[in-house]
């Protein structure tokens, strides 16, 4: 709406407020299926925003031209171009990655979020603010799945590896395979969504209090 | 051996929601009440089959001919979200009591990413179009039965005090990792049997 705002407010509204895996609770098949380690996270998150930024982008641009009736059909095409050259980029320069990756590089092109934000977002909105909104919500989802690694990875393996280095270097406790399991997974965001949850919680309450006390003041 | 490898490998111990996590946004979504967890789970088992028949036959029949692999990503999601769309119809004019019972789940299995991720599986493993079938269905199966007994624990929710920090997707989650857990209990049923 008013100009220079509304873009940055649609980029960074992706990281807290709309943020894809804590507050929309959607693209969950992904979160816990590759986030086994950081660099997988990274990675993933990095195809995501190429694919959610390109795909906002072309829906967003042909949003006049697409009938209501045959939109979803239409999303998916859009989408799905992305996808295949993600894919095709990753198995030509990153083989091993693509290897780790396997059915959920493909598996881009039916991610709720993508579908989701063409639906709610670029459909309804400017080209310039649909490319925001994609690397914004791609931009936090990329986070959310770094941290998930990163505590999956730590717990798992007792050490977090970056490309040759790892940290620590040797692992200070015994790890638990267990996280590096589905089950650890499921239970891992679980866990996390209640401490977010615990934190909302007291934030509201002292807000809460704050006004309490203001108006009793008054 | 293969078939029941495959139907109980389908059902118990790769099982798609608590093993190789596919279809988990509608796992979530839609397991709240029982009534709407069966429908969704008899339009996977449904829409699953013969997606997974169709999308192989495409696969033998049209881009192994003309040299397209690298088109796959594509042609399958047109395939299955057309499909989709094909057996809303027939069932509208054909079946319309059945169309009730799972019309409104219908679309949401175009996304659901367990279709496509079957069908990419299965080209993975080089089934054909008998064995692809046969391997959606098991999916399907245990994709239905992950989300039945889902439902039936939520049901029970709603008589309970939980913490309210707990409450929604924290606790499906973490009740989704114990399931899980006792899933993965499964994964030696066939060492020793089958090669």
């Amino acid at each position: 709406m008013n100009g220079k705002r509304s873009l940055l407010h649609d980029f960074t509204k992706g990281f807290i407020e709309e943020n894809a895996t804590f507050r929309m609770v959607i693209g969950m098949c992904p979160t816990l299926a590759i986030t086994t380690s950081v660099v997988n996270g990274f990675w993933m998150g990095v195809a995501v925003i190429f694919v959610l930024t390109v795909s906002n982008v072309l829906v967003s641009a042909l949003r006049k031209q697409t009938p209501d009736e045959i939109r979803i059909p239409v999303f998916v095409i859009l989408i799905a171009a992305p996808v295949v050259i993600v894919e095709l980029v990753m198995k030509a320069y990153m083989p091993a990655m693509y290897a780790t990756m396997g059915v959920f590089v493909p598996l881009i092109v039916v991610n709720c979020i993508i579908i989701a934000r063409s639906e709610a977002f670029a459909y309804r909105n400017p080209v310039l603010n649909s490319l925001m909104d994609g690397l914004g919500i791609g931009g936090g989802y990329t986070i959310n799945l770094v941290v998930i690694g990163g505590i999956r990875e730590f717990l798992g393996t007792g050490q977090i590896v970056f490309g040759s280095r790892a940290f620590p270097a040797k692992p200070f406790f015994e790890p638990a395979a267990v996280m590096l399991t589905p089950p650890g997974g499921f239970v891992t965001l679980g866990l996390l969504m209640t401490i977010l949850n615990i934190v909302i919680q007291r934030s509201e309450q002292k807000k809460a209090a704050r006004e309490a006390a203001a108006t009793a003041h008054d | 051996m293969k078939l029941i490898s495959i139907i109980l490998g389908g059902v118990l111990t790769s099982n798609f929601i608590f093993i190789q996590y596919l279809g988990l946004c509608a796992f979530i979504g839609l397991s709240e009440q029982m009534e709407i967890a069966v429908g969704m789970a008899t339009a996977v088992i449904f829409v699953m089959t013969f997606a997974s028949t169709v999308v192989a036959a495409v696969e033998q029949f049209i881009l192994i001919p003309l040299g397209l692999q690298y088109l796959r990503t594509i042609a399958y999601i047109l395939v299955i979200a057309g499909f989709v769309q094909l057996i809303e119809m027939f069932l509208k004019k054909t079946a319309p009591a059945l169309y009730k019972a799972m019309g409104i789940y219908l679309p949401l299995i175009t996304t659901n990413c367990a279709v496509l991720g079957v069908a990419m599986l299965n080209v993975t493993k080089g089934y054909n179009i008998l064995w692809s079938t046969i391997n959606g269905t098991a999916g399907a199966l245990g994709w239905s039965l992950a989300i039945v007994i889902f439902a039936g624990i939520r049901e029970r929710w709603k008589f309970m005090d939980i913490p309210k920090v707990l409450k929604g997707f924290p606790l499906a989650l973490i009740s989704t990792g114990l399931m899980s857990l006792a899933f993965l209990g499964f994964s030696g049923l066939f060492k020793g049997v089958i090669k």
